[in-house]
């Protein structure tokens, strides 16, 4: 049924069609729709059943846990300040976290989507799944009060110069998305940190509490953290559940932990790139605290508490782990994902300015990814090079 | 005792309509047809004319280099027609056979006495040097070169694949006599699998027999080579697959060339899948009976195989032919979401990794998703058991970048070690079409 509606638009979006200008979108959406019944000409008969549509879903659905939560937590952080936690329902805090975030996806994706339409059209190609992820992190790593046109124009940054003018998904250096949240960062930086911008202010649709702006300075523990207030402020089991103050979908590690298993367990994520970025950040948290700097809060953390707060999870599960700008070599994913956790503690501890060095951390790893993977493939060709000269 | 290899990285693949080991007759056809692009990077002579009469081993073609490789026929008869295509490329080779068949005599050959030369001109003359392949860039052996040495391998591991065990049954002194044969002109290495230790096809005298244990593609003498002899730069290996050698082995004991060979045929599509006992040439459809439907039939196997149909004829080097659902008609809604549990896949998105190893598919010829750039790092490389970066040589090749290619190790590999990556990709890349390209062009850049 699907088949003879698709087949019977199909002539509008050919060559010279009525529609033609909007060929990419009607090949997005019958691909959405039915698998692709090509055959294949040269080569393999039969093809394994695995495409990046499939592959790009999965990652979808591994964020979807740390999406809902973040929805929830901007209900529950809002009603917090407000004082008004008892008086709140669960549900009113999560359709208030729902409808501040909805229009966030809608931006996010239609600007984004809308890009790489017209790309595919350009390029006479077939639409890249690609977006379909970057697209929806891009919300979750923002604070809840990124106005909607600025994170329009950060969406627009990140395609077109972070991903389309190499060539499109797969031949992009840097993650789309955190391109996105630099540009945001470092343009608009008041927007982006310090100790207003985590908790939604205003109501929705009804929902939710006004606040008076000033009166909410909820700052993230990192931001305590740097700002050397105690030690004892940051609270190990709030950044463990996710009910803390921070970007919409980094807080919870139980959330990210679920997506985790996700990507692992599917094996488009890969576990080398993981667990080194995690063993990175501890290693460089307990070296730090074996130093002992003294007034330097952030270096005094426990590394328990550096893994937990900020972005280092989120970040170590769904942004380092992207197999396009992480390293591509086995053995290079260990020692890529290794300096991304040393690296994103680095700046935490000894950097005042920058409370958080994950985003930091990654980008300037991507751009390290094509060096370590030239050692190792420079030692395969060298081995070759000595067989002939024996 | 024979060395172990132990191959890792790979991927079995266990589909349904695998031939049992029984074998049919096809009998003689009435036509045979050679078709001259099954031997790659020969550019034909003709020596025939429409309406000649040859022998079975007469030469129909020679190569235009050399002109010292016959190509020849397979049944003695008349020439029906030369077919050409595009630019009078010659694409078929029409021979109507004679109801007796008569063989053109070579003499027979003590394989103790002859000497280097004189062995390889006998094969040069009766065809059976057409069968040899070299690396670099997997094209038919050049009787110029000399080769470090020879590589058999005595089995394959591909999907619905000829047991060769099975298909040497009665044969092994040819196949032994072949391989004393190919002695005289090189070192020969021959590949066998574990089951095969003990079978008949050994001892094998005048070779170095090394054992290969894993999955797909640890049967592909490419394999083979990189584990045990890796090609070098201005080096030369030649390869020869196992069912020639017992052409050679024939043709020594008999003087006479006989291209007689078993093929495995398959496949979910094909009626009553077996072993059969045809000859190289004979038309497909002699071959394999399919089912009703929208059917491909492939000459070769599932990863390696050509596209073909039943009015095609069976090529110099395929081991088998099947038939598969062909799937243009399949429409399924919403794939990037459904478990899709007929459908085989390496990913875990999927639930075949919960079906055991003992479950078979029936897939079809989709492609199953759209052509993008290499997303997923490391794919090809889990499939790819040879000590070779098989994505950074892609990309080379892609890039058009001939030193690097070099580099990477291009002369080491053949299409057919790309297929199962190419299986498994994710993004959907031809991967032997562009390592073909990619051997083509080098091979021009390099002469």
């Amino acid at each position: 049924m699907v088949k003879k509606y698709l087949d019977k638009i199909r002539p509008n979006f050919e060559e010279g069609g009525k529609l033609s200008a909007f060929r990419s979108v009607f090949d997005g959406m019958e691909t959405f729709l039915l698998v692709p019944n090509a055959t294949s000409r040269f080569g393999v008969s039969i093809h394994d059943a695995i495409d990046s549509k499939r592959i790009m879903s999965f990652v979808v659905i591994a964020l979807i846990p740390a999406l809902l939560f973040g929805m929830y937590n901007v209900g529950y952080q809002n009603a917090a300040a407000a004082g008004m936690l008892s008086e709140t329902s669960f549900i009113e805090m999560f359709m208030y976290g729902f409808a501040l975030m909805l229009p966030r996806i809608i931006v996010s994706y239609g600007v984004g989507l809308g890009i790489e339409f017209v790309a595919a059209q350009w390029k006479k190609e077939e639409i890249q799944e690609g977006y379909l992820v970057s697209g929806l992190i891009i919300p979750m790593i923002c604070p809840i009060n990124t106005p909607l046109w600025m994170m329009a124009i950060a969406v627009a940054f990140a395609v077109i110069i972070g991903k389309e003018i190499y060539g499109g998904t797969g031949m992009n250096i840097f993650n789309p998305a955190l391109i996105a949240r630099a540009f945001l960062f470092f343009a608009y930086p008041t927007s982006m940190s310090g100790d207003q911008v985590w908790v939604a202010t205003e109501k929705f649709l009804g929902l939710g509490y006004d606040l008076a702006s000033d009166a909410v300075t909820q700052a993230t523990p990192l931001g305590v953290a740097a700002a050397a207030s105690s030690i004892s402020e940051v609270d190990f089991t709030g950044t463990i559940t996710g009910l803390i103050p921070g970007s919409v979908g980094e807080t919870s590690v139980i959330a990210i932990a679920i997506g985790a298993v996700i990507l692992l367990w599917t094996r488009i994520a890969s576990w080398r790139t993981m667990g080194s970025v995690f063993a990175g950040g501890i290693l460089t948290a307990l070296l730090f605290n074996a130093m002992g700097l003294e007034g330097n809060v952030a270096a005094q953390m426990p590394w328990y508490e550096h893994i937990a707060a900020g972005g280092f999870c989120f970040g170590a599960v769904f942004m380092a782990t992207d197999p396009v700008t992480s390293a591509r070599t086995e053995n290079g994913k260990f020692i890529y994902g290794f300096l991304i956790g040393v690296v994103a503690v680095l700046v935490r501890v000894l950097n005042p300015g920058y409370p958080e060095g994950m985003m930091l951390a990654i980008l300037l790893m991507n751009m390290f990814a094509p060096l370590i993977d030239y050692v190792f493939v420079q030692r395969n060709i060298n081995k070759r090079l000595s067989r002939v000269k024996k | 005792m024979e060395t172990l290899y132990k191959i890792k990285k790979g991927l079995d693949l266990n589909l349904e309509g695998e031939a049992p080991l029984t074998v049919k007759e096809a009998g003689l056809a009435s036509e045979y047809a050679i078709c001259p692009s099954d031997f790659t990077g020969v550019v034909p002579k003709l020596v025939v004319k429409e309406g000649d009469s040859v022998l079975a081993g007469s030469p129909l073609f020679v190569d235009k280099a050399t002109e010292r490789i016959a190509f020849v026929s397979p049944v003695s008869g008349k020439i029906k027609a030369i077919e050409r295509g595009e630019r009078r490329k010659i694409l078929y080779i029409r021979i109507d056979a004679d109801s007796t068949q008569a063989a053109k005599d070579f003499g027979s050959v003590d394989v103790n006495k002859v000497q280097k030369d004189e062995m390889l001109n006998l094969l040069l003359q009766s065809g059976l040097f057409a069968f040899f392949r070299q690396r670099p860039y997997d094209v038919v052996a050049s009787p110029v070169d000399t080769p470090k040495a020879i590589f058999v391998s005595a089995f394959s591991k591909m999907p619905l694949a000829a047991d060769f065990s099975f298909v040497a049954a009665g044969q092994e002194n040819d196949f032994k006599l072949g391989i004393k044969a190919l002695s005289k002109l090189a070192q020969v290495h021959v590949g066998v699998s574990p089951e095969q230790i003990n079978t008949q096809i050994l001892p094998l005298e005048g070779a170095k027999v090394s054992v290969f244990d894993g999955p797909n593609p640890a049967g592909n003498v490419g394999v083979h080579i990189n584990h045990i002899s890796p090609v070098n730069k201005g080096e030369v290996v030649w390869t020869m697959g196992a069912e020639a050698v017992i052409f050679i082995g024939r043709l020594v004991r008999t003087g006479k060339v006989d291209l007689t060979r078993i093929v495995a045929v398959g496949g979910s599509m094909a009626v009553e899948p077996s072993y059969v006992k045809t000859k190289i040439g004979a038309p497909l459809s002699s071959i394999i009976k399919t089912k009703e439907g929208n059917v491909r039939v492939v000459d070769g196997n599932p990863l390696v195989g050509k596209k073909a149909c039943l009015k095609c004829f069976l090529s110099a080097y395929a081991t088998e032919v099947c038939a598969l659902p062909e799937g243009d008609d399949v429409n399924e809604l919403f794939g990037w979401i459904m478990p899709r549990l007929n459908d085989f896949s390496t990913s875990h998105s999927y639930l075949s990794w919960l079906m055991g190893k003992n479950k078979k598919y029936n897939l079809d010829c989709r492609i199953k998703g759209g052509e993008r750039h290499m997303i997923m790092s490391a794919e090809y490389e889990r499939v790819f058991p040879m000590d070779i970066y098989p994505s950074y040589l892609i990309k080379a090749i892609i890039t058009g970048d001939i030193d690097r290619q070099e580099a990477l190790g291009m002369y080491e590999v053949a299409p057919e070690d790309f297929a199962v990556a190419e299986f498994i990709d994710s993004s959907k890349l031809e991967l032997q079409r562009i390592v073909r390209e990619g051997l083509d062009i080098l091979r021009k850049e390099n002469s």
